[in-house]
């Protein structure tokens, strides 16, 4: 089931939560909604449920309009942050609950529905869970069957809040393996959300990174982190260093000098700039090609070092790594950089 | 400074050394939240006392004071047509208040607690009202509205046959009016503390409004509800004040057990008061009871809504 999002735009009283968001969704992907919190992407997931209305804009499930389609309606499997368990039922009755909420006729019988709390717990691997209560499972347990109970109803889409977000650090990252082995098998078209860069970087076919109630990029993740489409993007995702230019007919120039780019970075029209680059986007040039830099500091960082650089003609510091047994030039030495994949954009 | 540092140092050194070689007089450390002694039982016993003179006593006086000549009196004075009126009365009036203030409640804490509108906090307040106004007051309203002779809304209800003051209607309105906020300010909090999102789950899930209440809402709050209940019941049977002003005591018609306890009294016939009197008791003993049995036995749950 592909998902279309037109012009989706939400106000909370005088402020806007979103403005007019498009985004498409192909059937069967996992796509990750990455931003800070107040960004909006909870509220477009909760928009596509249809557990929020926009002011404007369409919601459309395979083409069709959705708009003004109830939650029960829309058939969204959606999966809380705190799992959102009923408490007072056993594991295999929360399973249950939504086969068993079903109008009569398209109902299971009772035998069937306890075939497919048994399958669900199987395919979340808690397989014999079904007579505990939630408050006797863990944190990552009970979001597992939080999920079971969203698969049950067959969902055209699958919506995940959070789904991680109050669990520890070893769990999340078991989990979201998991969550991607689960996806490929079952093949739901999968929205989720995340603050977590890593775990969206890591876990999803398409990042769509957001900021204040716009779409900041929306691409795989290697174009996410390698191509950031703006500064923000830079900013967000990874570290970047930023260094003032300005750009003469095209060219940004620090110092009186012109900083080689490769050919495929945008140019902003002539005026001041910012240059972005990632640190592991840094080359030190042996060769002495390239800026000339004097070396500020030194420091390990794990398995590599870490060397912050100020350029010649400014006090710009660009920080660079380099690998733990390699050469490196002492701290006060000079250096020479090259740039790979580096963002300019007006300032 | 260096030198009194030093001095410091020797003083602490001292004292240390001596403290060891004697041995005895070695305090105790005390956690920094915990009293000494001395304070610690002088105010368990000042509460205690109290807790007897001021509850304990006076418990013990009721069934010592109705017990006085035997059993007998006591049966007597509950077998009398009047007494049994004044319990069938009460029992009648907590059967109608406490199951609309039952559903008033559950639908006040609902719209409270799941959605935003204006006027919320009037609502709360609204609700309150019970709380803070004697219940005396609350009798006069009800008598200045309803009394046939010159309320604003008796001589019509009158002339449609239904007399609401000196009648049992009254003392319904008046009891469901003090016992008003029970079960509301039990739910309100645990409502709110646990938000909406079991109900968008169970929603998502398919499941319509009356499913998601009914298999959702109410199981998360039945214990509190069922302590807002105790509590409201406890009240509707020993409510005076404003059933008071509403009833006119008229024996075997208007009278609850409280009123049917003051009339004995003021008659001087002790011991049927008191036995009237134990009664109520006992059944405050059975409600208080089988509150602790559920504090005892769902406290956790409790606890996120308690107040009391």
């Amino acid at each position: 089931m592909h998902l279309d999002i037109r012009q989706i735009a939400k106000d909370f009283g005088d402020t806007a939560a979103l403005h007019g968001v498009d985004l498409s969704v192909a059937s069967g992907e996992l796509v990750a909604l990455l931003g800070p919190s107040g960004s909006g992407k909870t509220t477009l997931l909760r928009i596509i449920a249809g557990l929020d209305f926009p002011t404007r804009g369409q919601v459309l499930f395979g083409g069709t309009d959705a708009s003004l389609k109830s939650v029960q309606e829309r058939n969204v499997g959606f999966v809380f942050q705190h799992y959102a368990l009923f408490r007072h039922m056993t594991v295999a009755d929360n399973i249950a609950f939504g086969l068993r909420a079903r109008p009569r006729a398209r109902r299971p019988s009772e035998a069937d529905i306890g075939r497919r709390v048994e399958t669900l717990l199987e395919l979340v691997q808690l397989g014999g869970y079904g007579k505990r209560y939630p408050a006797q499972l863990s944190g990552g347990q009970r979001q597992r069957i939080a999920l079971a109970r969203a698969l049950a109803i067959e969902p055209q889409v699958l919506l995940l809040d959070e789904p991680f977000g109050a669990l520890d650090a070893k769990v999340r990252k078991e989990l979201r393996r998991w969550l991607r082995d689960l996806h490929d098998r079952t093949g739901h078209t999968t929205l989720f959300v995340t603050h977590d860069q890593e775990e969206a970087l890591d876990l999803a076919d398409r990042v769509v990174v957001m900021s204040n109630g716009r779409i900041e990029q929306v691409g795989v993740p290697e174009d996410i982190y390698d191509r950031p489409a703006t500064p923000f993007v830079f900013d967000f995702i990874g570290e970047a260093s930023r260094i003032p230019v300005q750009v003469k007919a095209g060219v940004p120039h620090l110092g009186g000098r012109a900083v080689p780019l490769p050919a495929d970075v945008k140019r902003p029209a002539d005026g001041p700039a910012i240059l972005y680059v990632r640190p592991e986007h840094v080359t030190l040039a042996a060769d002495g090609h390239g800026l000339g830099g004097t070396v500020a500091s030194l420091h390990r960082s794990g398995s590599s070092r870490r060397l912050s650089i100020r350029l010649d003609g400014t006090d710009a510091l660009v920080e660079a790594i380099a690998p733990y047994d390699g050469e490196a030039p002492p701290v006060g030495g000079r250096t020479a950089l090259r740039f790979h994949s580096p963002g300019l954009f007006a300032a | 400074m260096s030198d009194v540092a030093t001095l410091i140092t020797r003083e602490a050194v001292i004292a240390e050394t001596s403290g060891e070689t004697v041995g005895a007089r070695r305090r105790q450390p005390r956690r920094p939240t915990e009293e000494s002694p001395t304070i610690r039982w002088t105010l368990i016993g000042v509460a205690v006392a109290l807790l007897v003179v001021f509850l304990l006593l006076p418990l013990v006086a009721v069934f010592a004071e109705a017990l006085r000549r035997g059993l007998d009196p006591v049966i007597d004075a509950l077998t009398d047509p009047d007494g049994l009126a004044a319990i069938k009365l009460t029992l009648l009036v907590a059967a109608i208040s406490v199951p609309a203030n039952l559903v008033f409640g559950v639908a006040a804490a609902w719209a409270v607690a799941k959605y935003e509108f204006k006027g919320k906090a009037f609502l709360i307040t609204l609700i309150d009202l019970p709380f803070s106004v004697s219940p005396v007051v609350a009798g006069l309203v009800y008598v200045l509205l309803y009394s046939t002779s010159h309320g604003w809304f008796g001589p019509v209800l009158n002339g449609l046959g239904l007399q609401v003051i000196f009648a049992v209607p009254g003392i319904v309105l008046a009891t469901i009016f003090v016992t008003f906020p029970f079960v509301a300010r039990e739910l309100i909090p645990l409502m709110e503390e646990q938000g909406t999102t079991d109900e968008e789950a169970a929603l998502s899930l398919g499941a319509g409004g009356f499913r998601t209440f009914w298999m959702v809402t109410l199981p998360n709050v039945k214990w509190a509800l069922l302590y807002g209940v105790l509590l409201c019941n406890a009240r509707a049977m020993g409510e005076f004040g404003a059933v008071s002003v509403v009833s006119g005591h008229i024996r075997g018609l208007t009278n609850t057990m409280p009123l049917h306890v003051e009339i004995l009294y003021n008659e001087y016939e002790f011991v049927a008061a008191f036995a009237v009197a134990s009664v109520l008791a006992l059944l405050a003993l059975v409600t208080l009871g089988l509150k602790s049995l559920l504090e005892w036995r769902y406290g956790d749950e409790l606890a996120a809504g308690r107040r009391h």
